[in-house]
């Protein structure tokens, strides 16, 4: 199919301040994407709106700037559900970022419906984040937890899905894209797969919302987890997109203010959904600027953000491969990952390695990046990575690769 | 090419570490890591007369790490147990010949911190809070 429109990455640039800065006395070059992106003036100037011109608590306050501030969070949680095509409104819940929104399902879902000798399947390359809340939760239920291992690719195998998903499985959690090895999972089917043993389906799309077209209705994930700052929103708002009858049957997460219809002595009542995992003041600002960060992704339109990734990555891991002594993980082919490439240069400390590029203004991460039973089971204790978004050019590749033959040579003695 | 940070001395200890290896029958021994980076390290010292007499380490980590631990060795070598129990952020920096900054100054310091431990454990003196803090 041919291409509607086509993306104007200098203008895409201009509109990142930071962008513009010099890391020791060179242009930034920031590779570290996965971690946390960049924001775009639109999102800066959506929060410093809301403060400067009708900061208020919401949904109570009977005055002009309370309305205005409820419109304004109310219509960012509109903005999301449509950004991911949720069913319903109210099915999108505010929380800090992803890790709250895993938790937000271990311990309300999960404490209600989990029992002794169930099970808990999850993957291999999943994040601490979609691992330690699974292990609390069974822990505490006597539950077990398995885990889906990968193939020479970095790709999830598809016989340790079908093995491992049975009918003692209560819930099967996978992330749609690692942040290590970059693979996109075929979630879809795999969500088949628990559905047909009755088990619930939990995605952590915290590395893949901000570069692809999200779905929850195609994917018929049961929830669906990601955070705002890794997709040009601010820090402190994150995601959590459950199916309406789940929301309506779960208990409480956190309470207090904000969640309740009526408080006596006696008990409570809650309200209902969204607000009824909401408890007190949320994250206002956090949820305008998510809002702004949609508008602004929307605006250059999903497929063209996957799009530039996908050259960037390709162009990256061509450039990287010319590097003596180079390794990278993941999948070899293009359209099964996103814009991460993890990496080891020689015998070169992925720790000296982000030192040297950071003094040529290159930001990389370097260590287990928060998937230590992933580097375990590679048996690779600390990897580099870069990772794209779509304001990386092929000329800041051209540039990381001089960096890392700089490196490589440094340490060749 | 150079590099700031990796001045030519950190990487050639890092490459040819002295007093690398075990040391026969030690009279202690300490090891720790740094979570952030996953460096280790361990120090094996041989004392007399109140005396470093004989030193070696063994780890794995960045360069930074294992280079200033090497770099330790050679200076506490025939020192007071004394002497090590003095030495400081400063003294490493200087052997070193740059300041790693905030993030690296962790690895920068580990060799210290497990010789001090060692130290304080053969003389069967709890350990300060500053060298706890060291990593």
């Amino acid at each position: 199919m041919e291409k509607l429109t086509t993306i104007n990455i200098p203008r895409i640039r201009e509109d990142f301040p930071v962008l513009q800065r010099q890391v020791n006395g060179k242009p930034l070059i920031y590779f570290d994407n996965a971690a946390t992106s960049q924001k775009p003036k639109v999102v800066i100037e959506a929060t410093d709106r809301y403060y400067r011109e009708y900061n208020a608590n919401i949904h109570r306050g009977i005055h002009k700037l309370a309305e205005e501030a409820t419109l304004a969070h109310e219509e960012a949680r509109e903005k999301v559900a449509k950004f991911i095509n949720a069913a319903h409104t109210e099915e999108i819940i505010f929380t800090r970022n992803a890790t709250e929104a895993i938790n937000l399902v271990a311990y309300t879902w999960g404490r209600k419906n989990l029992n002794k000798g169930d099970k808990i399947v999850l993957t291999i390359m999943e994040h601490h984040s979609n691992i330690v809340p699974w292990q609390l939760l069974a822990e505490e239920k006597s539950a077990q937890v398995e885990y889906v291992k990968i193939d020479d690719e970095g790709r999830l195998r598809q016989d340790e899905i079908q093995e491992l998903i049975d009918e003692k499985t209560k819930i099967v959690c996978v992330t749609q894209a690692s942040n290590v090895l970059g693979t996109i999972n075929p979630i879809k089917e795999i969500g088949r797969v628990a559905h047909r043993y009755g088990a619930k389906f939990l995605v952590d799309a915290a590395q893949a919302v901000p570069h692809m077209k999200a779905d929850v209705k195609d994917v018929d994930s049961d929830f669906y987890a990601f955070s705002g700052h890794k997709m040009l929103g601010p820090t402190g708002i994150g995601v959590l997109h459950a199916k309406r009858e789940h929301l309506q049957s779960m208990p409480p997460f956190l309470g207090g203010g904000e969640m309740i219809k009526e408080v006596h002595t006696t008990g409570a009542s809650w309200k209902d959904i969204p607000y009824k995992y909401e408890a007190g003041t949320p994250n206002i600002v956090g949820g305008i600027g998510l809002g702004a960060a949609i508008d602004y992704l929307r605006k250059i339109g999903m497929d063209n953000v996957h799009d530039h990734e996908k050259e960037i990555t390709s162009y990256a891991l061509s450039r990287m491969s010319e590097v003596k002594g180079l390794v990278t993980y993941g999948p070899k082919d293009i359209r099964h990952r996103v814009g991460v490439v993890s990496f080891n240069l020689g015998d070169i400390h992925p720790h000296d390695l982000a030192s040297i590029l950071d003094e040529e203004g290159i930001a990389i991460r370097s260590g287990h990046h928060c998937a230590q039973p992933l580097m375990e089971f590679l048996n690779v204790p600390a990897m580099s990575r870069a990772s794209f978004y779509i304001y990386n050019t092929k000329e800041e590749v051209d540039v990381f690769i001089n960096a890392l033959e700089k490196a490589r040579k440094l340490f060749a003695r | 090419m150079s590099s700031d940070i990796y001045k030519d001395i950190i990487l050639d200890y890092y490459r040819h570490p002295r007093n690398f290896g075990e040391l026969p029958n030690p009279d202690v021994r300490a090891k720790d890591s740094n979570p952030l980076c996953g460096d280790v390290i361990e120090m094996q010292l041989k004392i007399n007369d109140g005396k470093v007499e004989d030193i070696r380490f063994q780890g794995k980590g960045c360069a930074i790490s294992q280079a200033s631990a090497s770099m330790l060795t050679e200076v506490v070598k025939g020192k007071t147990l004394d002497d090590v129990k003095a030495l400081g952020k400063p003294d490493v920096l200087d052997l070193l010949g740059i300041d790693p900054g905030p993030t690296r100054i962790k690895c920068a310091l580990l060799g210290l911190k497990v010789l001090k431990l060692g130290v304080y454990g053969y003389l069967g003196q709890t350990i300060t809070e500053e060298v706890k803090q060291l990593v």
